[in-house]
């Protein structure tokens, strides 16, 4: 926090020597080591350093690909191949960064779930949250960019979809995506194009995250109390006690992402992506990446493709406005017995949006028979997709500040201590 | 970490699940729709299953006595066929360039070559190191042969089909006798297990379209087809079962390589975190 003083001392002559010039050293100290944690921390804040891993990781095996990739439409997919087979290890750095890229996302997703909860976006953290809808935006773009590089049919075909949604603006647009393609359709220009973006993007996000922690560093971490830290009894320092913790949280994650990448390194793709991108036969289903069809479904929703391009965007935008949403005077939704109804329903509808993202959008959810046609009959997927866009919307522009208005909150701790000291009461 | 948070996270999980579970079924299309596919039981399924190296090599001979006439596999070296877990592969020889079956089957393929001296096309005999030669000079020359389809390369087929060994396994099996009252164009074919919509060529009632589609490919394994060197019985399903284990490790030649480090690295991290999560109590204790 920026009222804790720094605590360091340099011990042999050269950490003196080096503090004197460029308090490296002390910065790190200060961050990483002796940084006031609250005490009160549960597993759902290990998430932080479990995404600076998976940075870490994307960027590591992301190098290494980068050796052996050929950014040609007619050499991309064999070069993939090639690594696969025939590089050193490289069936498992390939795994590692295409099973890492959706572990990066569902990391994420719950350290986004988790700052929602108990109220991490309100004051004085706009800033930080902020910030950290940039890092999530920019990895859905780093993260597009990168489903295209195999140039596999869905890799194709998700660039043409993703693309073509620019062309929907009116009067610029198709000039627009003539100048994002390089071309006149997704091709050698465009694969290029992605293929540099790609690899210059997680080095923006490993930018954003440094100004992200720092941030955090300023204002200091928010609890699930939710109570700011009012004295040195309600905080550990950050090592051992973070550390051990986030260490713990980071293994049991890696154990998840090694049952991917070693025993189901395809599930979370698509068949068709294993086939060579061919211009001329379109698949059956185009659908992204998991973690994009919550979005997906959005666009879907909408009949007109002008609105439900703004509308997808808008899903991503109204989560920067967050801060100044949120009517409440109380932080964390543990004292918030309407709103974390109203939040359980949100994360539900997120999923189900992803559901449906997966499916055709004629498709029924549930069949209620048949008509005189003898057509099934029943709850299309599109309609329930049009629901749930309503709640995502309602959900943020207008239940969070009205129930914020309107709430009555449980009593809030007085302190971190406090709350633990209760908490160490009931049991 | 108070109650509703972990009850809302355990609904949270159950729905994870459902819609897993409904996302993973077959998607029921408005028309028609592929009979469900059979069981391969495939030696190789699960974490532990391993390749059957005699079923690789029966799956070998096939791919090249039948499947290999319309079919490339680009992908695949002569080479390949004896790294270790492949079908030839023999403790003796660690580099499969040296082992003799490898450079026999090898010998007994023609590759297309550019004379240095006079920059003629001329062919020679096939190395170790060569890929397998494709069965048309290109894919032009691939449709003109096939009715106008081209014959899918098969180096990566088991992953690029939902369910791949399941599916190569159970097409070969699926050449049903057509059902009357479905029109079949000439040069195709029917199959109860590819997937497709044939209403539009049904006669009958509308409620019992059959299942399955169309392709361009006749059958192409009968009873006997191809004659098993180690006395397998050639019958359908055994073709049928060793050409799936065949393409189904040349998609993923380090399939059980990768399996293999997966249970070691599964180890190491639930020792390393026992012990991190020791230090984590050791180091809390009385603080929460």
């Amino acid at each position: 926090m920026s009222d804790h003083p720094s605590t360091y001392t340099p011990k042999s002559g050269i950490e003196k020597w080096l503090d004197a010039r460029l308090p490296i050293l002390r910065l790190a100290y200060d961050s990483f080591v002796d940084y006031p944690t609250p005490k009160n921390l549960n597993y759902w804040w290990t998430f932080g350093g479990i995404l600076s891993l998976c940075l870490g990781i994307q960027i590591i095996s992301g190098i290494v690909l980068a050796m052996h990739y050929v950014p040609h439409i007619d050499h991309a997919f064999d070069s993939l191949e090639r690594i696969r087979r025939d590089v050193n290890g490289g069936w498992l750095i390939q795994f590692v960064h295409s099973n890492g890229a959706s572990m990066f996302f569902f990391a994420v997703y719950i350290h986004m779930f988790r700052g929602l909860y108990y109220g991490s976006y309100k004051a004085p953290r706009e800033v930080l949250w902020l910030l950290g809808c940039v890092i999530y935006f920019l990895m859905i773009a780093t993260a597009f960019m990168g489903y295209v590089l195999p140039w596999g049919q869905m890799s194709y075909y998700g660039a043409v979809v993703i693309t073509n949604l620019i062309g929907a603006i009116p009067l610029v647009g198709p000039s627009i995506l003539t100048w994002l393609q390089g071309g006149f359709s997704v091709d050698q220009a465009t694969l290029n194009r992605f293929f540099s973006l790609h690899y210059l993007l997680p080095f923006v996000i490993a930018g954003v995250v440094v100004l992200h922690v720092w941030a955090l560093h300023v204002v200091g971490q928010n609890n699930p109390t939710g109570v700011e830290i009012k004295s040195k009894e309600d905080t550990v320092p950050f090592t051992p006690y973070a550390t051990v913790k986030d260490a713990a949280a980071m293994i049991l994650f890696l154990m998840l992402f090694s049952v991917f990448v070693f025993f189901m390194p395809d599930a979370l793709g698509h068949a068709d992506n294993y086939v060579k991108a061919n211009p001329l036969q379109t698949p059956a289903h185009i659908v992204p990446e998991w973690y994009m069809l919550p979005f997906y479904a959005i666009l879907r929703a909408i009949p007109d493709k002008l609105i439900g391009v703004i509308a997808m965007f808008a899903a991503i935008a109204v989560i920067f406005a967050l801060p100044w949403l949120d009517t409440s005077k109380v932080k964390s939704m543990r004292y918030r017995p309407v709103m974390r109804w109203f939040f359980v329903l949100f994360v539900i509808t997120c999923c189900l949006l992803g559901w449906c993202g997966g499916q055709l959008p004629e498709d029924l959810v549930f069949s209620l028979g048949t008509d005189d046609h003898g057509n099934a009959i029943g709850l299309k997927v599109v309609l329930l997709s049009q629901i749930l866009t309503a709640y995502y919307f309602a959900f943020f522009l207008i239940i969070m500040p009205w129930i914020g208005l309107k709430e009555e909150p449980l009593p809030v701790p007085a302190s971190i201590s406090e709350a633990v000291l209760a908490n160490h009461a009931k049991h | 970490m108070s109650s509703i948070m972990t009850k809302s996270l355990k609904v949270l999980a159950g729905l994870a699940v459902v819609a897993g579970l409904v996302a993973g079924a077959p998607a029921l299309a408005a028309g028609g729709h592929a009979k469900p596919l059979q069981k391969g039981n495939f030696s190789f399924e699960g974490p532990f299953g391993t390749f059957d190296q005699a079923e690789l090599q029966r799956g070998y001979k096939v791919y090249r006595e039948v499947c290999s006439s319309c079919h490339s596999m680009k992908l695949i070296s002569f080479r390949n066929l004896g790294q270790k877990g492949g079908p030839f592969y023999d403790e003796e020889y660690k580099n499969p360039n040296d082992n003799p079956v490898v450079k026999q089957i090898a010998s007994e393929f023609e590759v297309p070559e550019i004379d240095p001296e006079t920059g003629d096309e001329v062919t020679r005999k096939a190395t170790t190191s060569d890929r397998f030669p494709s069965p048309f000079r290109n894919d032009d020359a691939a449709k003109a042969s096939n009715g106008g389809a081209l014959p899918p390369d098969l180096s990566v087929m088991a992953k690029a089909r939902k369910h791949g060994p399941d599916y190569i396994y159970s097409l070969l099996q699926g050449y049903d006798p057509e059902p009357v009252g479905l029109t079949v164009a000439p040069g195709q074919h029917y199959n109860v297990y590819f997937p497709g919509d044939l209403s539009a060529s049904w006669k009958g009632d509308h409620h019992k379209v059959p299942p399955g589609g169309v392709l361009a490919m006749a059958a192409p394994l009968t009873e006997g087809r191809v004659t098993f060197d180690d006395g397998t019985p050639s019958t359908l399903k055994n073709q049928a079962k060793a050409v799936a284990a065949f393409i189904t490790w040349t998609s993923e030649p380090h399939a059980i390589e990768r399996k293999q480090t997966g249970i070691a690295v599964m180890l190491y991290l639930l020792i390393f975190f026992g012990i991190t999560y020791m230090a984590y109590r050791q180091v809390w204790k009385g603080k929460h």
